[in-house]
């Protein structure tokens, strides 16, 4: 059990890393662009965007931390 | 890579190197069987999936390396410092106890084969996802081959850690165009047609530089601001 643990946690740690805000921010601008784009919208725009916002985020709440 | 070279060369310095570069070749082996085993089985699933999944990931991982760069630079998270990584494992090194098994040094071996093996797991990553993404797995693996060889003779040559190399600078740049690409091949697995095609890559990754270096400049002076309130209190 203890193995298995630690090779989730190792993957967690090095898929995840330091904020899964990001990485789950990531997923959500992911699925909204592939919803945009199945209904007619090239939404090329929304992935830029939505990861410079997550990656200031993040920034500035570690130099608050 | 860099740190894989100081954990084997504080090890093997210490202790000896044949069990250390028994263990570090260990680990290259199971990467390149790594690399050669999946590639091979990824480049069987449609292209868009592939660059959703790909996309997602290196975004992921990308946005990890770029965001502590970010936080290097600017001073809120302490430079990696090789000497220091290399005295450390030195002492540690001196400081194990001695534990044979199948003549091998195990202390030596574990620490040279977990240290290769982990640090080798990002660059396998990143020869994978570009590889499958692009069509171009041999041109990937033989860069990453050729970087490593580049390493090791810098070490060889050095006969020390590579302290002088501008780590940071590099993960900088490294983590840009993996949140770059990460950004490109996701949006397009996700349905995206960029204007201008592959020319727009271009665009995306002059994006994430302008970005991040706004971001490095707000956060520096950030953090000057807080060390001069520092320094009134």
């Amino acid at each position: 059990m203890r193995y298995i643990r630690s090779f989730g946690l190792f993957w967690w740690d090095f898929i995840v890393g330091d904020d899964w805000r990001v990485a789950l921010g990531v997923g959500v601008a992911l699925a909204l662009t592939a919803l945009l784009t199945h209904d007619g919208v090239n939404a090329w725009w929304l992935l830029p965007i939505a990861v410079a916002l997550l990656l200031a985020d993040s920034v500035r709440r570690a130099s608050r931390s | 890579m860099v740190e894989a070279l100081t954990i084997v060369l504080g090890v093997g310095v210490v202790r000896g190197w044949r069990s250390t570069l028994i263990g570090a070749g260990s680990a290259f082996v199971l990467l390149a069987v790594l690399v050669a085993a999946l590639g091979p089985a990824l480049s069987h699933i449609p292209i868009d999936a592939l660059r959703l999944v790909v996309g997602a990931l290196l975004l992921a991982f990308g946005l990890q390396w770029l965001r502590k760069a970010i936080l290097r630079s600017s001073g809120f998270v302490a430079l990696h410092d090789e000497d220091v990584a290399f005295r450390s494992e030195r002492e540690q090194a001196a400081a194990a106890g001695t534990d044979m098994r199948a003549g091998l040094d195990w202390y030596s071996f574990t620490v040279a084969f977990k240290g290769v093996l982990l640090e080798g797991l990002e660059v396998v990553f990143i020869v994978i996802s570009f590889g499958t993404a692009q069509d171009a797995l041999g041109p990937a693996a033989a860069g990453a081959a050729a970087a490593f060889v580049v390493v090791v003779a810098a070490g060889v040559l050095a006969q020390g850690p590579l302290s002088r190399v501008p780590e940071n600078t590099i993960k900088f740049a490294v983590g840009l165009l993996l949140t770059s690409f990460g950004c490109f091949w996701g949006a397009e697995g996700a349905g995206v047609d960029w204007p201008g095609d592959e020319v727009s890559l271009l665009g995306v990754i002059a994006f994430f530089v302008v970005l991040s270096f706004a971001l490095v400049r707000l956060l520096g002076r950030r953090r000057v601001a807080l060390n001069a309130r520092g320094a009134e209190a």
